[in-house]
């Protein structure tokens, strides 16, 4: 499996999901984000940081950087993207995923492990948990308040799109959500790390079992 | 050009006879630039005139030494061709004033310093001191410097591990924020701060120049007056975002052969990173002011030379390597200007407009600035409190919970958990512990990590204060089960016009000298603040130790936190029952009186030994240094990481110096019952004393099978104070 993780300005998690991505058997490729072609990748990674410093709205100004055209065209023609953190946000304000990402409820930022339960196990991403599985993944984000409108709110879950929430709301997300999947389902974003929860030494495993399942699924 | 008044030599804060020897240096009366060279270079913030005669007695060198004091930081060797590089720094005045950005360009500034030697930053710590937690300011203070912090260090991507958070109305005029990085490099792979090479290049990257933080050394030379707030528009504004750009920028361009020499602007900017790199070349540097890249329009020479706006390097390249440097920051955004060039006249000379505007002979102002031997007075060490003398106001259990919620014991998670303790992926021990730990990337070895002080003893008695804060770092790395190092420190002090301040300093600077040597534990970085004081009110002394050690294998590590139930508590070190300066007399009996706990150097130093070589050998579960609020505070502390219970036996003659004494030296373990009697035997064998104090096991931690106190009430006790301030109305105005 080739996963190409991208490098913003300011994006400080990249590393980590490509030690964490190639533990899980990935062959990684890193990427910068004045590219405007792409290698053949089987997944692409969005990681965590503060692109641009967050100095406008997070994740605005790399929605917009010359990468993210053919980020988007790929993930139009299926192929799975995962944005963490940061890369969530991204996408947000990239139009891959429905809704937003404002200050956390308590207006600090906020970093501790939190247990998720797994929402849907219908997506590439998340086909290694069982389904309901209580996980524990850390969180380390001042904008992780997930917003959307009641009515879209509701048809993601009629569409089984919530794929992690929280069981304790740690930043006012709507509805508890921490992960969304796009219409595809092969886009994910969430602001959990999984690649903080991929060694035993560090932050537990439970976030390794979504990378293995992907390293596998994707061969 | 300004004609040179009294007036204008007092501003900027140089003494008449420091004046007359300006005059003699360059055998004229100094421009207006030169004035301000002068001034800021021989502030004491960077000439260390007041300090420097005492900083001498202090050890620095040992096999583990690459490099230390009088660089950008200290480099110890870690074997394996690797190299951790670090120092500690304080940002007080500036973050009393302005606590945000004051927090946030400390961390910015100490970064810098590391990774312009070369090493990636790995870990941030911080040492913070505030006021009396009602004091109406505390709680504004306490909120801008945490956010701060955070916001610095979690945009750049370095975790915030450790450190240490104190509260007295002492420091209710001058808050200490007191910031230590720490960065990995290849042994081979150190970039140092000397302009070589006559006709090299000088080339200025990062940001630019503005009017912010002009006279920010001159500031943090002098004692503050209630119109501190006054001095705002002095205090520089992070760019963590750029600063996270610099730093990729400077490592990639390291990997190559391009840089000569760098040095980071910090305090007093462009002016003291040329003039020491100069220095230490033993070369001169030609500048052109209009090349540097200004923010604002019509800047003067002066204001260039003096800005300190954060997220600037100075750099010495090779010859022919400029094109190579600029695309490298082009890449990563960043200005990357020529602005002058390395020569060998041994001065600095500075053009503006077509003008000279400075000719400075460089080793007279950083090599010749002022050395005072100001007078000192030595209190005598006041008198031990006796154990025995004090009636306890309260019962034991009850003094456990106030003390387990009191300013200085209560948990600092709201705090930490405000900082991204874990980007980077190789925090292996968060916050929370005897010192924190963080892999060395892709290694099976890891950094130990803390910062100590105890104020309140080196008031009482300066010399056993110093010595305590050395004894108390070396300690909690042993704790965890690294080998101690080297240490980097922050001085914090009053106005060292003060006799009894300078008595101070001396008193610590000999303590810790003695501690230093006494266990193979030196000095390679650190920094002195003086005239931490407002209106006349000094600070305690606050000598911050910020301690590195390293473990060969994590395996063989140590945490406060036990697994299971049937472990026997063993502690080492000697019981007197210490009560003098203790916490227990502060917060129970409302007695702030009495000799510190005296520290043995040779007990500390046996007593580390046993402990790391029991953990080393995997003979125990849990390890805690005692430290504030004695042996029951520590195992409170240990109770509550563990989730399980324990109880103390007793001794038939129990007071309160038995259980809340702090006597130094002294651990407490969890150890199997199997290797219960084989380490009681390795103990006595090194001569230390240990005994069995205790088992673990149940839902709380009892006294003698009797008095209870459950987890769920100690975690709540411990955990609710902070918050509980931070959440009350008005926290942030």
């Amino acid at each position: 499996m080739r996963a190409g993780v991208i490098t913003f300005p300011g994006s400080n998690c990249d590393r980590d999901i490509a030690v964490a991505l190639a533990a899980a058997g990935a062959r990684v490729e890193r990427l910068w984000h004045a590219e405007t072609e792409l290698p053949r990748l089987d997944l692409i990674v969005l990681p965590g940081g503060f692109t641009y410093g967050d100095y406008l709205r997070c994740g605005a100004i790399a929605a917009r950087a010359p990468v993210m055209a053919e980020v988007i065209r790929r993930a139009a023609a299926g192929v799975p993207v995962l944005g963490i953190c940061n890369g969530f946000q991204i996408l947000a304000e990239a139009g891959l995923l429905p809704g937003a990402l404002i200050s956390n409820a308590g207006l600090k930022f906020i970093c501790r492990p939190v247990e998720l339960e797994v929402a849907t196990t219908g997506s590439i991403f998340t086909a290694g948990y069982a389904p309901g599985q209580i996980v524990s993944l850390p969180i380390a984000h001042h904008d992780g308040c997930y917003v959307l409108a009641p009515d879209e709110l509701e048809r993601l879950a009629d569409e089984d799109r919530i794929a992690f929430r929280y069981l304790a709301n740690p930043n006012g997300s709507v509805g508890r959500v921490a992960g969304v999947l796009g219409p595809g389902r092969n886009v994910l974003g969430l602001m959990p790390h999984p690649e903080r929860a991929a060694d035993p030494r560090t932050g537990g495993t439970d976030g390794a079992i979504m990378l293995r399942s992907l390293v596998e699924a994707l061969g | 050009m300004a004609t040179v008044t009294p007036e204008l030599i007092a501003e900027h804060g140089l003494s008449q006879a420091e004046y007359a020897r300006v005059v003699e240096i360059l055998g004229r009366e100094p421009t207006l630039v030169e004035l301000g060279i002068f001034s800021v270079m021989w502030s004491e913030h960077c000439s260390y005139k007041s300090s420097r005669h005492w900083l001498k007695q202090l050890p620095t060198d040992g096999p583990q030494v690459i490099c230390g004091p009088g660089e950008n930081a200290g480099v110890v060797d870690l074997g394996q061709g690797m190299a951790a590089v670090f120092k500690i720094e304080s940002h007080n005045h500036p973050s009393y004033i302005e606590p945000y950005q004051g927090a946030a360009t400390g961390v910015g500034g100490i970064l810098r310093d590391v990774f312009t030697m070369g090493a990636r930053p790995v870990a941030l710590l911080n040492a913070l001191r505030f006021g009396a937690p009602e004091h109406p300011k505390t709680r504004h203070l306490v909120d801008g410097v945490v956010a701060g912090i955070a916001g610095y260090g979690n945009c750049i991507g370095v975790p915030t591990v450790g450190g240490e958070t104190g509260f007295h109305r002492a420091y209710n005029g001058n808050i200490l924020v007191n910031a230590m990085c720490v960065g990995l490099a290849a042994k081979d792979q150190i970039f140092y701060a000397r302009a070589a090479g006559p006709g090299n290049p000088v080339v200025y990257v990062g940001a630019k120049t503005g009017r912010d933080g002009i006279h920010g050394a001159t500031m943090a030379s002098a004692e503050f007056s209630a119109e501190a707030e006054a001095r705002r528009p002095t205090v520089q504004v992070g760019d963590p975002f750029t600063e996270k750009l610099l730093l990729e920028a400077c490592l990639e361009l390291m990997e190559g052969d391009a840089i000569v020499a760098i040095q980071d602007m910090g305090a007093a900017g462009l002016t003291s990173s040329s003039f020491e790199m100069a220095a230490r070349g033993g070369t001169g540097i030609e500048m052109d002011l209009d090349r540097v890249p200004t923010r604002e329009t019509g800047m003067t020479p002066y204001e260039i030379m003096l800005s300190e706006s954060q997220e600037r390097m100075l750099l010495v390249l090779r010859r022919g390597a400029e094109a190579a440097a600029a695309a490298v920051f082009a890449k990563w955004g960043l200005d990357c200007v020529t602005v002058g060039r390395v020569t060998d006249s041994g001065a600095m000379v500075l053009r503006f407009a077509g003008e000279e505007v400075a000719r400075v002979p460089i080793a007279p102002v950083s090599g010749a600035s002022p050395v005072y031997r100001r007078p000192y007075v030595r209190g005598a060490p006041p008198p031990p409190v006796i154990a025995q003398d004090v009636n306890p106001p309260i019962g034991h259990r009850a003094a456990l919970l106030q003390l387990l919620g009191s300013p200085d014991l209560a948990s600092r998670r709201w705090i930490f958990e405000q900082y991204d303790y874990m980007v980077m992926g190789d925090t292996v021990q968060p916050p929370g512990g005897d010192a924190a730990v963080v892999r060395i990337h892709g290694s099976q070895r890891g950094l130990a990590l803390t910062t100590d002080c105890t104020p309140r003893y080196c008031l009482a008695d300066p010399a056993s204060g110093g010595r305590q804060a050395v004894a108390e770092a070396w300690r909690n790395l042993c704790a965890v089960g690294a080998r101690p190092l080297a240490l980097t420190d922050c001085l914090n002090f009053g106005s060292p016009e003060n006799p009894v301040v300078m008595g101070q300093f001396v008193g610590c600077l000999e303590g810790m000298a003695e501690a230093c040597r006494a266990l193979d534990f030196p000095v390679v970085s650190g920094n002195v603040s003086f005239y931490n004081e407002t209106d006349g009110q000094a600070i305690p002394p606050t000598p911050t130790i910020g301690g590195l050690g390293l473990i060969e294998d994590l395996d063989r590590m140590a945490t406060l936190a036990w697994r299971r139930r049937g472990l026997a508590l063993v502690l080492i070190g000697e019981s007197f029952g210490w009560l003098g300066s203790s916490l227990y007399l502060r917060e129970v009996c409302g007695r702030e009186e009495g000799a510190p706990p005296p520290v043995d150097l040779a007990t500390e130093r046996r007593h580390g030994e046993l402990v790391r070589g029991l953990i080393a050998a995997g003979r125990i579960e849990a390890c805690h240094d005692l430290a504030d609020g004695g042996l029951l505070v520590a195992l409170a502390e240990m109770v509550l990481a563990s989730g399980i219970g324990a109880d103390l036996e007793l001794p038939p003659d129990c007071d309160a110096g038995w259980l809340f004494g702090e006597d130094q030296g002294r651990y407490l373990l969890a150890v199997a019952p199997d290797h219960l009697d084989a380490l009681l035997e390795t103990a006595r064998r090194q001569g230390a004393l240990a005994r069995r104090v205790g088992t673990t096991g149940g839902r709380a931690l009892t006294l003698d099978g009797g008095d209870a106190i459950c987890l769920d009430e100690l975690a709540r006790v411990h955990g609710r104070w902070l918050p509980a301030l931070m959440a009350a109305p008005g926290a942030t105005p």
